[in-house]
């Protein structure tokens, strides 16, 4: 096992040297101008000419690259905003916390809710419930994310007048002191109930919508694979024996969770596409609206910056979910 | 007993046809295509001409879809919308397996350093979300429809060199390919005439699924920004456009939204029939 890991881990390195390679490529080589695209729109020739000596352009492409992964690797340098003049990694601390609030929230909703959905329609499997999921699951993958978004949007914000359209926080609120950076987590952690409220009456809309995506494959993935479990020897041998029905399910769930946990990881890419189109919709200040906010502003160096960091992340979520295999099927030895 | 044997293509159509889902997506294709060509020749009003003297109009039998922002009809530009998204998903594809069934088929029939090399490059590709690779490559190359449709191609070729290697490599070590082989047949006769139809199937499968899914990325595309420009019909563009008007007339993101669900799911249940008529074993990873 220890081989698989380490010959795993080899493997990351080089595909994140070749990540590094192609963003490298699309910021450097591909953009007529480099220095003008990192400039931005209405730069002025003097700053074209500042951020050419800054991106070190005037050495051969090779040292250009060198510099490029050291000052990554090494100081974690991801560029600066020309928008806001900031460095890209401060403006990813200060962006991040809301996203990881939104999708640890709306994983909260969805998983809980798509493994009990999908157990409850293998149990019933039959040719009304087959229909309905597959509907469902095919509505869920295929309606736009940002339909949905704008559907809750008008059903909840319009007409019932239950949730906000947009933002983190009620305007009459300061946000709660960081501590985590998470709205809802700090509230409570300072005890402050009406900032905690606000946050959660703020964040049911756009982690719903982001919900919604994911209940959908992750319902159907379970059912099909605990359909699959389900009619294995050792459970008709379980129940022969005259375990009760919610036993022979738990041990059913627990071998049939391997492909659930794959989509779940594999979901964390789309995830990834969700998040930027919610954010933006739901005025949700996060990496995602800060992401679209640089493409509109033609802010290049945050998105490469962006671009790289959430493949990176991507890949480390895959390697996770392959390790979490050994922890779910003993059978498994790398 | 059948009186005669069907063909293998007259066997997959009847199956096709008898899976309701496929049929589903089929009949829901063939009027979305229709539309498309029909909008080549008329749609009911000119779905660029400017009105504003019949802006937000509500839905009616007039204008079924109402009129948007500046009077123009929703329904005429949903229409014309239709051919760019069949363009973009055909364009998609046909760059992302015009790359990667060539580099698949080499990779996996020479093998080799060439193999090796082919496969860790994709590696890298598929490392990165596609949204997030194309997004990046149409930052790069300068938001136009056009760019975000080269930029999904370069972002899927990997998938299509993956499927295709490992079709290739099975398929070589077959029997009949080497009987083919024995009896002289030359390795473009191998390729062409044994190796390749045996990759159909699965590509056939990949290329439905991720037309659904290449319209379904160029128009969250458009929605950001990195795509359509003024005044295309784009459907996720209209959505962006639209969206601001949603309190008020909701009908001009809407529709263009639901079109875009509509085609995304015809395309979707095709593939899923394909994949259950193709290959049953895969039934059960169907999503």
């Amino acid at each position: 096992m220890t081989q698989y890991i380490a010959r795993r881990l080899a493997s990351l390195v080089f595909v994140l040297l070749g990540m590094s390679v192609l963003t490298f490529t699309l910021s450097h080589v591909i953009p007529a101008d480099p220095a003008a695209a990192a400039a931005g729109f209405n730069a002025t020739a003097e700053q074209i000419a500042q951020y050419r000596l800054e991106m070190g352009l005037d050495h051969p492409l090779h040292v250009q690259y060198l510099r490029y992964v050291t000052g990554l690797v090494l100081r974690g340098d991801l560029g600066r905003s020309m928008l806001n003049q900031r460095a890209v990694t401060e403006d990813i601390r200060t962006f991040l916390p809301a996203s990881v609030e939104l999708a640890v929230v709306s994983f909260i909703l969805c998983v809980p809710l798509g493994i009990g959905l999908g157990t409850y329609t293998a149990v019933r499997a039959g040719r009304l419930s087959d229909a309905a999921t597959r509907g469902f699951a095919i509505l869920g993958v295929s309606m736009p994310i940002f339909i949905v978004a704008l559907l809750l949007q008008l059903v909840f914000y319009k007409e019932l007048r239950w949730f906000p359209s947009g933002g983190r926080l009620g305007s009459e609120f300061a946000p709660p002191e960081a501590i985590t950076g998470l709205f809802l987590v700090d509230a409570l952690l300072r005890g402050n109930w009406p900032v905690f409220i606000s946050a959660l009456h703020h964040i049911v809309l756009p982690a719903a919508t982001l919900a919604v995506a994911n209940l959908a494959v992750i319902t159907r993935m379970t059912r099909s694979s605990l359909l699959e479990v389900l009619s294995a020897d050792y459970v008709r041998t379980a129940r022969a024996k005259g375990l009760s029905e919610i036993r022979v399910l738990r041990h059913a769930l627990k071998n049939s969770l391997i492909p659930v946990v794959t989509v779940i990881g594999l979901q964390f890419a789309s995830m990834i596409a969700y998040v930027f189109l919610i954010e933006h919709i739901f005025s949700w200040p996060g990496i995602g609206s800060y992401a679209v906010r640089a493409i509109l502003g033609l802010d290049f160096q945050p998105i490469m910056a962006i671009t790289l960091l959430f493949s990176a992340i991507y890949v480390a979520v895959n390697f996770v979910v392959d390790l979490s295999y050994l922890a779910l099927d003993p059978r498994i030895r790398y | 007993m059948p009186t005669r044997t069907a063909s293998p293509t007259r066997a997959f159509l009847h199956r096709m046809r008898r899976n309701r889902g496929a049929l589903l997506g089929m009949t829901l294709l063939a009027a979305l295509a229709a539309v498309a060509l029909t909008s080549w020749i008329a749609t009911p009003v000119d779905p660029y001409a400017i009105d504003v003297e019949r802006r937000f109009q509500t839905p009616a039998p007039r204008y079924p879809f109402g009129t948007d922002d500046l009077g123009r009809d929703v329904l005429s530009r949903v229409m014309a919308g239709s051919r760019i998204s069949f363009g973009v998903a055909s364009f998609v594809l046909v760059i992302a397996s015009g790359l990667g069934i060539p580099l698949g088929v080499v990779s996996g029939y020479r093998g080799g350093w060439l193999d090796e090399m082919i496969m860790r490059v994709s590696d890298v590709f598929l490392a990165f979300p596609s949204f997030l690779l194309a997004m990046a490559i149409v930052a790069a190359l300068g938001s136009t429809l056009v760019n975000a449709i080269l930029a999904l191609g370069i972002a899927w070729w990997p998938r299509y060199a993956r499927l295709v290697r490992g079709q290739v490599l099975s398929v070589k070590q077959s029997l009949y390919v080497d009987a083919a082989r024995a009896i002289g047949a030359r390795e473009g006769r191998l390729l062409a005439r044994h190796i390749l139809p045996n990759c159909v199937a699965p590509l056939l499968v990949q290329l439905a699924t991720d037309a659904g899914n290449a319209i379904l990325i160029t128009a969250s595309l458009s929605f950001v920004g990195l795509g359509a420009k003024p005044p295309s019909p784009e459907w996720g563009f209209m959505v962006a456009q639209g969206r601001q008007f949603l309190l008020t007339a909701w009908w001009v993101p809407i529709f263009p939204g639901l079109a875009i669900a509509t085609t995304v799911a015809a395309f979707l249940f095709v593939g899923d029939g394909l994949r259950d008529v193709l290959d049953p074993r895969l039934r059960s990873t169907a999503i």
